[in-house]
């Protein structure tokens, strides 16, 4: 089976969001960065299979050089061969197109995605990447089992769970209950630089959306501290105050 | 322009987000057309409602096989409807189905796309949308330049329209080929009479000050009595006593709710990321030094299972009145 596992480098989930150039770019100053946790439970998942059953796991990233050492990271922890597309990762469109354009000669059973990126959030690339390919996507999966061609996984709805079946090939993302997440050991860490990482070069493709400006949450006012004497008191002040129940 | 929106429907009723969902295309659309696309069996009654929250017209799909939830199928029906009638914004929830069919309708309709959605869009000079993003901590202005837009609004963030409208329907004409849908439903579970936590108005929510899994009923009492779902913090899902589905903060599910309540929650970064777009957040903890404090409208320094019974009965005698 051949896997392909789609990751994001992104900051480290304990940052302290700030911006730059009149808040037009995220700071990347002291900031730390890390395979999106979604996608390591992607990447993780796409190893237990294959161990299981034969075949190979491929990690993919758009991004420039400064993404490598998560795509290292991802090499260590068991990826056997990675791939770099070689631009700066604008937005879900952009980076689904570049995905698309190099599976669609490489025949994949699998393909895989975190649920979301924990930086842009938009949970777009799964979808966009397999409707490009034609291909079905299961979004938000918490369990996958293949057997003989047919997988059948078990994917979060609103308010409860759902188990649908597909057939190879097909796009799914991962949400947290899929798998846990394996920490690479001294071996896998020495293996995985010598593994192969291929640059491609980005093919031409539209941009569907451009990102303005940030700007931060505005600073919440001081709390209404309550006595725990009058603990009961919450419940007037969120009635009558704050007027939520 | 022309505004699409889908309406997606819960075993044949409209829940809020898809009524939100309505209320935010008819916004946009001004005094131009708003339709709604609903697939699936559903009441006149129910799509009068749709009527209601603003939709000038309403294309339907009223066909039992297509009840059940399908992203390859509903999303050939809504992008097929759009094309047909040359829609240039289409809308959707950013519930667990819109986050599947945005995309992918996205892909057929070469759209530009936003997800996330947290503002009606500023077409001054373009089309700008506010977004959420760093999960929560930070908001990013998107130009969307495509001929054809598609949002994903957030829940719980958009008021609900009543305009009295009448229904004006119309059978849909887009078509699918079902030998090429692949993925098949085989169950569906939905935990009956709970509130899902993506759509929750009102959480309570606990952390390790909760001291064990046992101590719940402390939590759920409350949540019960408010009519609000329970959520908890990660270490409290890494540790088992709670479902994964209900950790909330940055690796978890991100809500906006009304009203969030955390009780023995210190408050770190990423679980405030998760949560920090809450209306009204109220902080319960034995240390007064717990950064929540910091992020919160409410707080009240004690001991959770000293504070939570008094809240409770409060709670109650409210809601007796």
């Amino acid at each position: 089976m051949k896997v392909l596992v789609c990751i994001s480098n992104v900051p480290d989930t304990t940052t302290k969001v700030t911006f730059v150039d009149n808040n037009t770019k995220f700071n990347t100053q002291g900031v730390q960065f890390i395979i999106n946790p979604y996608d390591e439970l992607a990447l993780t998942k796409a190893l237990e299979l294959t161990e299981k059953s034969g075949g190979t796991v491929t990690v993919i990233n758009v991004g420039l050089a400064d993404s490598e050492p998560s795509i290292r990271k991802a090499l260590a922890i068991g990826a056997h061969d990675a791939v770099r597309i070689n631009a700066e990762p604008t937005d879900a469109m952009f980076v689904a197109s570049q995905i698309a354009a190099y599976a669609a000669n490489e025949n994949y059973d699998l393909i895989l995605t975190g649920r979301e990126s924990i930086d842009y959030n938009g949970g777009m690339v799964g979808g966009i990447l397999a409707g490009l390919l034609g291909m079905p996507c299961v979004n938000v999966i918490t369990s996958i089992e293949i057997d003989g061609g047919v997988a059948t996984l078990e994917r979060d709805i609103d308010g409860g769970k759902e188990k649908v079946s597909c057939p190879l090939p097909f796009v799914a993302s991962a949400q947290k209950e899929l798998t846990e997440p394996r920490i690479p050991n001294m071996r896998g860490i020495m293996a995985a630089r010598t593994k192969p990482l291929k640059v491609v070069d980005a093919i031409t493709a539209e941009t569907g959306s451009m990102t303005v400006s940030f700007e931060l949450p505005p600073a919440k006012g001081a709390c209404k501290m309550i006595p725990v004497e009058q603990a009961a008191d919450l419940i007037r002040l969120l009635h009558e105050e704050a007027k939520v129940i | 322009m022309s505004i699409f929106v889908f309406a997606e429907n819960s075993e044949g009723i409209f829940k809020k987000s898809a009524l939100e969902a309505v209320s935010y295309a008819s916004e946009i659309a001004g005094s131009n057309s708003c339709t709604a696309i609903s697939i699936g069996e559903v009441s006149d009654e129910q799509l009068n409602a749709l009527a209601n929250a603003g939709a000038s017209q309403v294309i339907v799909y009223n066909e039992s096989g297509l009840n059940q939830f399908n992203a390859e199928s509903y999303a050939k029906l809504i992008a097929g409807t759009v094309q047909q009638n040359g829609g240039s914004v289409l809308v959707y929830s950013n519930t667990y189905s819109g986050k599947a069919l945005a995309p992918r309708t996205a892909a057929l309709l070469k759209a530009s796309i936003a997800s996330g959605v947290i503002s009606y869009p500023d077409t001054s000079n373009g089309f700008l949308v506010k977004r959420s993003v760093y999960s929560g901590k930070a908001f990013a202005m998107v130009n969307l330049p495509g001929a054809i837009k598609v949002l994903a609004i957030t829940p719980n963030s958009f008021n609900l329209k009543s305009t009295g409208a009448t229904l004006n329907k119309v059978s849909g004409t887009a078509s699918y080929d079902s030998s090429e849908v692949k993925t098949k439903s085989i169950e569906v579970s939905k935990a009956s009479g709970k509130i899902a936590l993506t759509e929750a108005e009102l959480v309570v929510s606990g952390g390790r000050g909760m001291k064990g899994p046992e101590n719940w009923h402390l939590i759920e009492d409350l949540a019960d009595t408010l009519g609000a779902a329970t959520a908890c913090s990660k270490p409290v899902s890494d540790i088992h006593w709670r479902p994964h589905s209900e950790h909330v903060g940055q690796t978890g599910i991100t809500i906006k709710p009304n009203l969030y309540i955390a009780v023995g929650i210190s408050g770190a970064i990423q679980h405030l990321a998760g949560v920090s777009s809450s209306k009204v957040i109220v902080a319960i903890n034995k240390d007064p030094e717990a950064p929540f404090f910091k992020a919160a409208d409410y707080g009240i320094v004690g001991d959770a299972f000293e504070v939570l019974p008094k809240i409770t009965e409060a709670a109650k005698a409210l809601k007796a009145k």
